[in-house]
């Protein structure tokens, strides 16, 4: 069924895309990419107008992977939340439970623990590089290098993915903190086997630059491609790495200081042409930022309990009121907001997922493009279907 | 130079290649059923009931309080109570599991019901080849299937195992400290008694009573605390009941509390349909 | 940045005839939000995004909530005519007899936007839009033409919530098929009985199981 039932198309004065008209030559041919399409990283379906190869129309269409998990939070607990949390964003779920520990932190006004703070964000910092280097992985895959690159990303992933698995548990769903701290304490021993995996990780991400940054079919594919303006991506609610890669410096943990961030010195990466090539690059160099917060947060480690004696796991009930609370997931801008009626469960429990607004400007970078580079556009925006359909 | 890109790529392929020979660094991956990695400590796959001693079913710590299937997220587990009661480890007679079934078709492997286990008694295991062909019944495990004994909880996850057995070693001193202490107040009580049958007799008993009730964590105990004093006063003039600050009855409250509290805190009925604000 | 009651008071001033309330948020964050009276919503919204001081350029977070309709019980007192016994004589007196009414407040929709300023970096600014109530007037002036990140979760919130967003582009379904008739994340949605259940040895699963059977059996439902 085609989904372009586009109702009052002649609004003026919005940030809509350009209308792309046929070059009168030809049929134009309905294309649906996907839902079972290998590059659309899950179950997504892109329904796209072509006009011989050129794009005309593009427009996203989401649900496969709905579960109603907004409701589902309404019906429990507040504790029992938390892994579900870890299936928004399978790939970073520790960011997620931080980002939904926050949002009832502040419901509460919860005080965390110094060390449990530095866990948080050394374990957000690992969760940033496995997430980065996968997408690049992924990046690469689609752009036809098979298998190779990918695996290389993999096999540094494997090993953050181990450490996850020894200090939670889980690999995957970690269900880690709590609100007022973290569930179990990081021994001497994994805190020692961290230092090996963050010492080893430079040289991985030099390896990685040095066959791919100046690699003739990357940038050939990837450079003027997908070009997003910066006005636009504000406009649109665009965050993370590809609002930054459109030249726009916001990045929450400079801007809101959540956690202990504006303890540790690090940068921000921007990039100056907005294309795929820049989001690749940002990505990049956020890795190496990421490794420079994670040397300073393990050289800082305190000493202490990684939970609050006060915070409360059962009967945990938060007076009514409301609350926003977001942290810069590697994905974007990760927001839970809350509201309480002063039962056990919350009244109101909404995700902002960062994968699902970034896709909102999709149809205008893959306009006028070529279909082939359509997959590489969505690869660059890096979206985790679990997070995108909730 | 065209194509040197090509020729730097296909050099470090080689390199890995080779190396993967020699480096283990480089050799990451094993072939499974013949190799294995080993767990790591903390690894959890699917719940289990821990039970102390050589009889599951006599040792089993759960007291079927249901606070773990209140709080299951995805509501796996399925609990009924017996209607007789069996003594748990301390001594104390408690009300064990009849039923207690985990769907691990349906369980998340998220720990909640081991985080909320105010008794030690479910405990993550690490066994993960679970594979049945009975896509029913196959994978609702009862109670004889979930019980593990402590010795192999202590295998699979030994420093959490130590912790927890300190726990409750210390738990189990106290216990036994207080039910020594009733006892002897009791046997005071029962001397001081015959000699004189006068409300002296109750100025004797009530500086002790306060001093039963005091430790919080004594909530399982103060029951048995109670238990022997009766047995031993029972065939002397009553001892002086309920002196306000008697132990045992605000002790027990506070244990029904915790039973009870989660199960009305997670009823799915339709919430209160208030406004939160304001 | 400027405390709600000082940006309830810019508004006032630059939208001449917008009412604006401010919600108090008792929680500790203490992020209030301005309730802002649907007709003058885009005008605001506008000045919002425009005004140098605010430049809340980057809208965040749109969602919607559910308010039911409330019945608040209430004492009223009423004269009513009582026949008594008065000295060995029927008579009918008047009498003040207190009574309990239920009042029904009627429920509404909420929108609720997330506002923060990339070029200034403050924020949150939280607005919200009430509808009139939950059924048939259900219609808030649409943000997208002001934000484009209000796009898909206007939607969104179309979909799930059942608010119809007058001025969006495309408003259509978006996580729902298009088939879908119901709204569910609206507090009184019942999930329909329509689909396969996967009974357990146990529990209500079951139980919904063997009745969704039943009613296969007697042709009021589909399998």
């Amino acid at each position: 069924m085609s989904s372009f039932g586009i109702k009052n198309e002649k609004l003026a004065g919005w940030n809509r895309p350009p209308v792309f008209e046929s070059d009168g030559e030809g049929e134009l041919l309905e294309v649906a990419m996907g839902p079972h399409h290998p590059s659309t990283h899950g179950v997504f379906r892109m329904d796209v107008v072509l006009d011989g190869e050129r794009v005309i129309k593009l427009k996203p269409v989401f649900g496969y992977l709905h579960r109603n998990h907004e409701q589902l939070g309404q019906t429990q607990s507040y504790l029992a939340n938390m892994p579900y949390t870890d299936r928004l964003d399978y790939f970073c779920s520790l960011t997620n439970n931080w980002a939904y520990a926050l949002a009832v932190e502040k419901l509460v006004g919860q005080e965390v623990p110094e060390r449990a703070e530095y866990l948080r964000v050394i374990l957000a910092e690992l969760t940033r590089v496995q997430n980065h280097a996968s997408t690049i992985g992924f990046l690469l895959q689609e752009m036809g290098a098979s298998g190779t690159p990918l695996m290389y990303a993999f096999r540094e992933r494997e090993k953050i993915l181990d450490l996850f698995e020894s200090l939670t548990g889980s690999r995957m769903m970690c269900n880690y903190m709590r609100f007022g701290g973290c569930r179990v304490d990081a021994s001497p021993a994994w805190i020692e086997a961290t230092r090996k995996v963050v010492a080893g990780l430079p040289a991985f991400v030099d390896e990685f630059e040095r066959f791919l940054m100046t690699n003739e079919i990357l940038m050939a594919r990837c450079q003027g491609i997908g070009v997003l303006r910066p006005d636009l991506a504000v406009n649109s609610g665009i965050s993370g790495p590809m609002l930054r890669a459109s030249g726009v410096n916001y990045d929450i943990r400079k801007v809101d200081h959540y956690g202990i961030y504006d303890r540790f010195k690090f940068r921000v990466p921007l990039g100056d042409h907005g294309d795929i090539y820049d989001r690749y690059m940002v990505r990049m160099l956020e890795m190496r930022e990421s490794i420079s917060i994670l040397n300073q947060a393990l050289k800082d480690l305190p000493a202490g309990p990684v939970m609050d004696p006060k915070a409360k796991i059962r009967n945990f009930r938060p007076k009514a009121g409301e609350s926003y609370g977001r942290i810069e997931a590697p994905k974007g801008e990760l927001g839970f907001y809350l509201i309480s009626d002063g039962s056990p469960n919350p009244y109101r429990y909404r995700v902002r997922p960062p994968s699902f607004i970034n896709l909102t400007v999709l149809e205008d970078m893959c306009l006028g493009s070529n279909v082939a580079d359509v997959v590489l556009i969505f690869g660059s925006v890096d979206i985790v279907l679990g997070e995108v359909d909730r | 130079m065209l194509g040197d890109g090509i020729l730097k790529g296909l050099a470090e392929t080689a390199k890995n290649f080779a190396g993967s020979f020699v480096s283990k660094e480089r050799m990451t991956t094993v072939e499974y059923p013949e190799e294995r990695l080993p767990l790591p400590e903390a690894a959890r796959n699917f719940p289990f009931l821990v039970y102390d001693g050589d009889d599951w079913e006599k040792g089993l710590r759960c007291v079927a309080c249901q606070i773990c299937e209140k709080e299951c997220p995805p509501k796996c587990i399925y609990i009924e109570k017996s209607k007789d009661k069996k003594p748990d480890y301390v001594g104390k007679p408690q009300i064990y599991p009849a039923k207690f079934d985990i769907d691990i078709s349906v369980c998340m492997s998220c720990q909640i019901c081991v985080e909320v286990c105010p008794f030690e008694a479910i405990k993550m295991n690490t066994e993960f080849e679970l594979a049945t062909d009975d896509r029913f019944g196959g994978l609702l495990l009862d109670r004889k299937q979930l019980a593990r004994s402590n010795e192999y909880y202590h295998e699979i996850h030994p420093t959490e195992a130590s912790e927890v057995d300190a726990r409750l070693a210390e738990e189990k001193a106290k216990v036994e400290a207080k039910a020594k202490a009733a006892a002897e107040a009791a046997a005071a009580k029962a001397a001081a008694a015959p000699s004189a049958n006068t409300p002296a007799s109750a100025a004797v008993a009530k500086p002790q009573a306060p001093v039963e009730a005091k430790p919080a964590t004594a909530g399982k105990a103060a029951e048995i605390a109670k238990a022997p004093a009766m047995a031993t006063a029972a065939s002397e003039p009553k001892p002086v009941p309920g002196t306000g600050t008697d132990g045992p009855a605000p002790l027990t409250a506070e244990d029904q509390k915790n039973a009870e509290t989660p199960a009305k805190a997670n009823a799915r009925e339709p919430k209160a349909q208030g406004e939160p604000k304001e | 940045m400027k405390s709600v009651e000082e940006i309830k008071a810019a508004i006032e001033t630059a939208v001449p005839g917008a009412a604006v309330t401010v919600i108090p948020n008792p929680a500790p964050n203490a992020q209030h939000s301005l309730l802002i009276g649907a007709q003058h919503g885009v005008a605001v919204a506008e000045f919002l995004r425009d005004n140098e001081e605010l430049a809340l350029d980057y809208l965040s977070n749109v969602t919607g909530v559910d308010y039911l309709d409330k019945e608040i019980p209430e004492k009223v007192k009423v004269t009513r005519q009582v026949s008594k016994t008065v000295d060995g004589v029927e008579q009918t007196v008047d009498e003040m007899v207190e009574e309990t009414r239920k009042r029904v407040e009627p429920g509404y929709l909420e929108a609720v936007y997330h506002l923060f300023s990339v070029a200034k970096k403050h924020g949150p600014v939280i607005i919200r839009m009430r509808t009139a109530n939950r059924t048939d007037q259900v219609e808030l002036p649409s943000l997208t033409p002001v934000w484009r990140g209000a796009e898909f979760q206007e939607r969104e919130i179309f979909d799930l919530f059942g608010i119809v967003f007058t001025g969006h582009p495309d408003l259509r379904r978006i996580l729902m098929w298009d088939e879908f008739k119901d709204h569910p994340m609206r507090r009184d949605y019942v999930e329909p009985d329509d689909f396969e259940y996967e009974p357990t040895a146990h529990d209500e699963v079951l139980k919904r199981a063997q009745e969704h059977k039943a009613k296969v059996a007697a042709g009021e439902a589909v399998q």
